[in-house]
Order: structure tokens, then sequence, then C-alpha cells
């Protein structure tokens, strides 16, 4: 492998829990219309054939044996892709909502920017959200742009990149609690010396499954997002390891 | 001098678990039963009439009974929260202990074939994707 290729080397981590009516063609789309990439699903105990489903479609699969929610499975994806070396990873939702033409996109962003977030613009697709979860998304935002120093519209969006740098940072500091995976693991990567852009994407709707969201939880999902974005700014900082 | 003693007592409680959370040493998950707990203390000693006020509500005759009923409850409701955690992750243990015996079934499995194998072509056990090189 020449040098020039090994730095194209590229990560697509899925974190699916009970999405086969949608990964399949998710993962065929990565395919098809993403940049050159091996795709990592980590199915999270799901009680479908999501694992078989995306084997079939042409991912590596991991599957935990129960589940760990979105950060734990990222967290093992993050690891498999220290562990083989990747040089860029990239979080795609498998339910089909992030638009994999994006990807060559927000990869791009990594020329000059550790993490690179695909933020859902109101101008771009349309994508909303309702109540609670529209405030704390808008509070939150507001917060991490001044701690990143650039503006974010959509901290909490779930197709984001990032360079080797913050793949070590993520492999020794990414939390597995609930909400971890986009505030507070954002948050201390900044804190950590990572730089933050943000590139506008599309967001489609759901192509199939049911959306782990309810609004119930969705007005728990303020308070807690507070509590966690007030731990994350005073986390301790953690330079990232050398290998 | 005895609420400022205590006041200072529940301060200092709190500021370590806060401590504890910052440095990850402690999960939100329990750390927020007793953050509840600290403040409603805190709250008490701050304002020692509501305590006579709850016990005249409640009926209680004697205020310092409600609070020692109220403690015993609290710590009743934090040892079952516990106990629940402690059963979920011995579940999860007993989930790792059978696959990792599956795997090591699977693996021996492989061993065999491949020494088996070794004389002709080595069998190629991979599936669909191709997992690339490794360095750990
Ligand atoms: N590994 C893992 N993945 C999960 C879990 N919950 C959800 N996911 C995946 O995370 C991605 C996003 O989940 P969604 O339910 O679509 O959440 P969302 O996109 O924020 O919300 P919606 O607007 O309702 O779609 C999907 O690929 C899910 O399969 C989980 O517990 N474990
Ligand atoms: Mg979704």
């Amino acid at each position: 492998m020449t040098p020039a290729e090994q730095a194209q080397r590229t990560l697509v981590i899925m974190p699916a829990w009970n999405e086969s009516e949608a990964i399949g063609n998710t993962i065929r789309e990565v395919f098809e219309f993403g940049p050159a990439c091996d795709v990592l699903v980590v199915d999270d105990g799901s009680r479908d054939n999501t694992a078989q489903v995306a084997r079939d479609a042409g991912a590596l699969v991991v599957q935990l044996p129960f589940n760990m929610g979105v950060g734990g499975a990222m967290r093992t994806g993050f690891k498999y892709a220290k562990m083989h070396g990747y040089h860029q990873v990239i979080q795609v939702d498998s339910d089909g909502q992030h638009d994999p033409r994006d990807i060559k996109a927000v990869l791009d962003g990594l020329q000059d920017a550790d993490i690179v977030i695909g933020a859902r613009f109101a101008d771009k697709g349309n994508y909303t959200v309702h109540g609670p979860r529209k405030w704390a998304m808008n509070v939150l935002a507001w917060t991490i742009s001044k701690i990143a120093g650039t503006q974010l519209t959509d901290v909490t969006s779930g197709f984001r990149a990032a360079n080797a740098k913050t793949i070590r940072q993520y492999v020794d500091h990414y939390p597995a609690e609930y909400l971890g995976d986009t505030i507070d693991s954002l948050v201390v990567a900044i804190r950590s010396g990572c730089t933050v852009r943000q590139v506008g994407v599309s967001m489609r709707e759901r192509q199939g499954g049911t959306p782990s969201h309810d609004p119930v939880k969705a007005a728990i999902y303020l308070g807690r997002s507070a509590f966690a974005l007030l731990f994350a700014l005073t986390r301790k900082k953690n330079i990232p390891s050398s290998n | 001098m005895a609420t400022l003693v205590g006041f200072i007592f529940v301060l200092v409680i709190l500021l370590i678990i806060f401590e504890m959370l910052r440095r990850r040493h402690l999960r939100e998950k329990y750390a927020v039963l007793w953050i509840i707990i600290g403040i409603g203390v805190l709250v008490l000693v701050a304002f020692p009439q509501l305590l006579f006020w709850a016990s005249g509500v409640l009926g209680v005759r004697v205020p310092s009974n409600l609070l020692f009923a109220m403690a015993l409850l609290l710590l009743v409701l934090v040892c079952l929260h516990l106990s629940f955690e402690q059963s979920q992750a011995e579940d999860e243990i007993r989930v790792l202990a059978e696959e990792v015996g599956i795997l090591r079934l699977k693996v021996q499995e492989l061993e065999t074939r491949g020494t088996r194998d070794e004389s002709g072509h080595s069998s190629d056990a991979r599936g669909g994707g191709k997992p690339p090189e490794t360095n750990l």
C-alpha cells in the first residue's frame, strides 16, 4: 500500500440496534455513493437479524453481547479503528437518515479540523425537532460554540468524522454514559486540544424501523443534557496518548 | 454551632461527589440519588422550621423522628438501587462468560482445523468483509 493510499484509510462506523429494515440499504448506499472505505457495524444486542443483514451487505460486524447504548458501541468502533490503524473514521446512523452522498464532504472537513460535525442545517434538507428537545439542542449548541471558538449549530448530530489524533483521544476517553456520545465526548475532545468545525448536510427521513425517541424521553433529555454539559465543562483535561 | 457543622459536613460530601463525578470515579446514575439527598439535607439544615412544619402536617409528634424515618427510607432506596445495579452487572458478566466459553471452543476448532490443513492449502475462514492487518 502506498503512503497516499494509506492516508485515505477510512472506517465508517455504524451503531445499530434493531435496524434490520434499513441497515442493508444504508450500507449498500455507503459503498455506492461514499468514498473508498470499510464499514464497521456495531450491533448492540439487537433482537432482530441486523447483524446478518449487515454482513450480507458487505460490512464488518461486531456483535456486542448486550446493549450498551450508542456511546458503548462507538467506543468499540474507535478501538477497532485504532487497533487496525485507520486514519479517519466517520459515524453514520444505520437508519439511513444520514445521506451517504454527504460522507465525502464531512471527511474533507478533516483537512482543517480534528473533528467534523455534519450539521442538519435548517436550509439544507427538512429535518425538524420540536419542544424540549429543540430548546436543549439550542442551548447546547450555543454553549459548545463558545468553548470551541467556532459557530456550531447542531452539536447532537451523530454524523461526525474524526482523524487519527481524535481517535486516540476518544479511545482514552469516550464516555459510554447517556448522551456521552454527543455532548461529553465533544467537549472533552475540545478541551484536550482537538479542533472542531461543521459542514452542512441534509437529513433524510428514517428509511425504515422505529425511532428510539418518544416525547417523555425528549423531556428528560433537556434536564440530562444540562447535567451532562455541566460535568463535561468541569471535566479534567486529558491529552491524547501518542500511540 | 451544630447547624454550622452540619452544613459544612453536607457541603463537603457534596463537593466530594462532584469531584468524583468529574474524575469519572463515580457514574452519573449513582450520583443522582446522593446529590438529591445532599441538597435535601442542606435545605433542612438551612431552614429547620421546615422539619417542624412537615412533622406537624404529617402528625409526627417528635420532629426528629420524622428525620430518622426519612433517613431510613432514603438509605433503603439507595440500597435497593445498588442491589438492582449489582444484579444487572452480574447478569452481564454471566453473558460475557458464556460468550468467552463459546469463543474458546470456536478458536479450538479453528486451530485443529488449521493444523489439519497445514499440509494442503490453508483454508480461508474469513467471512464477507476483509479484516485489515492488526497492529495492537
Ligand atoms: N449500538 C447502538 N445503536 C443504537 C442504539 N440506539 C440507537 N442506535 C442507533 O443509533 C442511530 C440513531 O438512532 P435513532 O433512533 O435514529 O436516533 P435519532 O436519529 O437521534 O432520532 P430519530 O429522529 O428518532 O431517528 C441508529 O443507527 C440506531 O440504530 C443502541 O442502544 N445501541
Ligand atoms: Mg435516526
